[in-house]
């Protein structure tokens, strides 16, 4: 090749000359680099960013909607609780009723509010991830999918330095990307992540499944999903409540 | 051969720093992309007909970014900027496939 061919070698040569020679062949080659540069940088903007960075106008605010509907009934939720806990406190019932039934909201409460360890038929899901490709909006994806499908009670577990933690999920939950893998509520979590979910399986595991749902994206990402259904799952983990800053109940 | 290194770099560069796009950018950053691969199609076209010319693809890659730039700017100031965009981006797209049609007839003779 070197010794038979030395015509392309020379002008290879000669190009580097003239390169050097020339500034216009500077600014050429500086274009491309920077054509170059925002290629890949918007290629992997678009990528990163979660859905909701890159998801248009109208998708936003059928979003938005979702989550108007989501909060108003939970308000009215809210409304009946408290009309429970008016009836309850304006004195009409005796008070071993009212005893009992406080005892008995308090333990219901508890498994909402994460305060109190559940166990009920349900779901283990796995996801794998040898790519390091989960991102906390997909963790939040399959945390809503599975409270949009009944899930009652829900503790995400992941490996850390010092073995698997597992984080109550409660309505403050919160999933943050950090280098490393995702924040859960403080508590620095890695792959693989497994969410065990106290409600009904079947239903649980088909919203998982569902077309362009978290099963898609995790497999689109490399990953692997796992969902084993089980009659009696243990969410053993707890949230500590905190004391409200501003709310004070009436 | 210096500008197809100069390339791979910038890619390169791009993926290792992997910068985050300023906000206000956001939505020009695409459209000038598509620009200047029009400029890179337009000028890898004119090297094969033999009329490259340094100068002329500097300019015409510059003025190609900042006339896209500034359409979008413009629709987005009317509000007509998504609409715009998509006008910018086909009409370059039709211009890189013309221009990688008479690549293709240089290359392949077909």
């Amino acid at each position: 090749m070197s010794s038979d061919q030395p015509t392309p070698r020379r002008s290879v040569w000669r190009a580097l000359l003239r390169f050097r020679a020339r500034r216009v062949d500077l600014l050429v080659a500086a274009l491309l680099a920077v054509l170059g540069f925002a290629l890949a940088v918007q290629v992997r903007s678009t990528q990163d960013e979660g859905l909701l960075a890159s998801a248009r106008q109208e998708d936003l605010v059928q979003i938005l909607d979702e989550l108007d509907n989501r909060s108003d009934r939970l308000r009215e939720e809210v409304a009946s609780l408290t009309r429970t806990q008016e009836e309850l406190s304006s004195g009409s019932g005796d008070a071993t009723t009212a005893l009992r039934e406080a005892r008995r909201r308090t333990q219901l409460l508890g498994v909402v509010a994460g305060t109190l360890p559940a166990s009920g038929p349900g779901i283990v899901v796995t996801l794998r991830d040898p790519e390091g490709g989960l991102s906390a909006s997909l963790l939040l994806d399959a945390m809503m999918e599975l409270r949009n499908a009944g899930a009652e009670a829900m503790q995400v577990e992941g490996s850390t330095p010092s073995g698997t933690r597992a984080v109550r999920v409660v309505a403050s939950t919160s999933f943050v990307d950090t280098e490393e893998g995702v924040q859960v509520d403080g508590q620095e979590l890695r792959a693989p992540f497994r969410f065990v979910v106290i409600g009904d399986a079947s239903t649980l595991a088909g919203a998982l499944a569902i077309p362009g749902g978290v099963q898609d994206t995790v497999e689109q990402a490399l990953g692997t999903v796992e969902v084993n259904r089980s009659g009696n799952v243990r969410v053993t983990a707890l949230h500590l409540p905190e004391q409200p800053r501003y709310a004070r109940p009436d | 051969m210096i500008p197809a290194l100069a390339l791979v770099l910038g890619v390169v560069l791009g993926l290792v720093l992997n910068p985050t796009v300023p906000t206000g950018l956001q939505p020009y950053l695409p459209i000038a992309v598509v620009a200047a691969l029009d400029a890179l199609f337009g000028a890898v076209r004119a090297q094969l007909d033999g009329i490259f010319d340094d100068r002329v693809f500097v300019v015409s890659f510059v003025s190609n970014v900042l006339v896209a730039a500034l359409v979008v700017f413009l629709g987005d100031q009317l509000g007509v900027g998504g609409q715009l965009s998509t006008g910018v981006v086909v009409v370059l797209g039709i211009r890189i496939f013309t221009n990688a049609a008479a690549i293709r007839r240089h290359v392949f003779h077909a």
